[in-house]
């Protein structure tokens, strides 16, 4: 009776669902954001709502995109890997668009206010040059440049853990008191490093 | 054919006689008496046009008569207020939690009635008041005043209360007084935000003037906003209001007045020194580490008119206080 997921991508029309089920359901976030916006529930500062939640949502994808290996190893849950592509494109869809939230509604495009965060600020550098690095990879993510960048196309792929560990600090870097939530992240994150690094040792 | 129209005035929004002609003695009183700060229009009830559905908060009624009777401000013009739900609804209060909407969703069952205050250390009249009689001699008064937050956000909010310079002269601070003490009820039964595990503050929450920042006679201790008491999110029963420093500075909910000859610990900077000083005046010149001070948005800022002003020097009131800093170095006494 009880369909799993691996039976489901069995058939053609499993798949095609449950395609449509991962390719909808990240923009759930978003649309919350964009429904509370329209209705003038954002608060008093929707700037900042809309720019952490884009952050934290940005976060949760990159983490979600580094969980796929594991979980297809330990899990033997094969069809995620089919998701990873879609998963790691929308950490970069978010982190735009958490990028341009803040040009837009903190610092109102104005040139001397961006070239003096993206000069002075440690946490702003640091997050840029995080979204920076994910701009190739979502770039040589289709098919085509898989073929052509051969070997070399997992190697440039790598970087996506000195991103994560970018990512993670410039969240630490704007906390102001209470280190609970940006501990809890940290965790999960030296989990999926770690496990990659046991993995590594381990053959 | 022309059909003339009733006259389209509802009798309710015609203006009664009486109301016409006080306005017109008030009028002349204003003009007679030239100076508007000896007398302006006592704080009406109604004169902000709140939302029905809006919590408010009368206080208790030894509060009530003196709220009515404060004598209102006019407010800074081309500055308009932050609306009251943003005010009452939108603010860092620690004790109650990290978001900014904590404060509000976790304060409402605190008891701020009654409510007793330790004076304490350099002064002649120390000991434990009740705070209705703290205040009974004093007449409150509103002040409009900004509010910037040291995190980039400010506010235009209707303050009552009275200088804290009138209390300081009751309390005959003696002359090793230099600095004064405030610090927070601690009570992690009533504040959830002190129970936390990861909190880098340590509780109670402290704050400090220096006395002649404490007697300027923009320093406020309010105890009401919008007309009516404050709500125990923004620190009531009573707190400190200091319009040319960082919000931070700012103390809700004050529980201990303490005069020392010592510059005080004060919480934030005790936290993380090279943040946040002592003084923290809001100064466009010199940035926190992390973030820069040179802009704001001013509160509520839409998306579509982000709202984004240029921060002034001590907040915009350089003028008056500007003196007290004559010969210091702002970038090293930040």
């Amino acid at each position: 009776m009880v369909l799993t997921i691996s039976e489901l991508h069995r058939s053609a029309g499993g798949r095609r669902a449950f395609w449509w089920l991962m390719f909808l359901a990240p923009l759930l976030p978003l649309g919350a954001l964009v429904t509370s916006a329209v209705e003038g529930q954002l608060g008093a500062d929707p700037a900042q709502t809309i720019v952490t939640t884009l952050g934290i949502w940005t976060l949760r994808l990159l983490f979600l995109t580094l969980a796929v290996t594991p979980c297809r190893r330990l899990l033997g849950w094969l069809w995620l890997q089919r998701y990873r592509r879609m998963l790691g494109l929308y950490t970069l869809f978010y982190a735009t668009l958490h990028l341009l939230s803040v040009a837009t509604f903190i610092l109102g495009w104005r040139p001397d206010l961006i070239g003096y965060e993206l000069s002075e600020r440690p946490y702003i550098i640091v997050g840029f040059i995080a979204w920076v690095g994910l701009v190739p990879l979502g770039i040589t993510s289709t098919k085509g440049w898989i073929k052509r960048l051969g070997k070399r196309w997992q190697q440039l792929h790598y970087l996506i853990y000195p991103i994560s560990l970018l990512a993670l600090l410039h969240f630490a870097w704007l906390i102001r008191a209470g280190y609970g939530e940006v501990l809890a992240y940290g965790i999960i994150l030296s989990l999926l490093l770690g496990y990659r690094i046991a993995y590594r040792l381990r053959r | 054919m022309l059909i003339k129209k009733a006259v389209d005035i509802r009798s309710s929004e015609i203006t009664p006689e009486s109301v016409y002609r006080q306005r017109r003695s008030l009028i002349k009183a204003l003009v007679a008496g030239g100076a508007l700060a000896a007398a302006g229009p006592a704080l009406a009830l109604g004169r902000y046009d709140l939302s029905e559905d809006a919590k408010r908060y009368p206080g208790p009624d030894w509060l009530q008569g003196k709220l009515r009777a404060a004598k209102a401000d006019d407010g800074i013009p081309n500055e308009p207020l932050t609306p009251y739900p943003h005010v009452t609804g939108h603010n860092n209060f620690y004790e109650f939690g990290l978001d900014k909407q904590d404060p509000k969703a976790k304060a409402q069952g605190l008891v701020t009635d009654p409510w007793s205050v330790e004076v304490a250390g350099e002064a002649a009249k120390t000991g434990r008041y009740n705070l209705e009689d703290l205040l009974k001699p004093h007449a409150l008064e509103e002040r409009i005043y900004r509010m910037r937050c040291v995190e980039g956000w400010s506010m235009v909010i209707p303050w009552v209360g009275l200088p804290l310079a009138d209390l300081i002269k009751r309390l005959e601070p003696t002359a090793n007084a230099k600095y004064v003490e405030f610090t927070t009820l601690h009570d992690p039964a009533q504040m959830p935000g002190q129970r936390g595990f990861f909190s880098t503050l340590d509780w109670p929450y402290v704050e400090g003037l220096r006395m002649d920042e404490a007697r300027h006679p923009l320093t406020l201790l309010a105890v009401g906003v919008y007309g009516d008491a404050l709500p125990p999110q923004n620190g009531a029963p009573f707190r400190l209001v200091v319009p040319w420093k960082y919000g931070f500075k700012s103390i809700k909910s004050i529980v201990r007045i303490r005069f020392t000859e010592q510059m005080p610990a004060v919480t934030w900077n005790q936290t993380a020194p090279n943040e946040y000083g002592f003084y923290a005046n809001v100064n466009p010149n010199v940035d926190h580490p992390r973030w820069s001070q040179a802009t704001e948005r001013r509160l509520p800022s839409s998306l579509f008119s982000p709202n984004i002003i240029d921060t002034r020097m001590f907040n915009g009131y350089a003028d008056e206080v500007a003196h007290l800093y004559s010969g210091m170095d702002l970038r090293k006494w930040f």
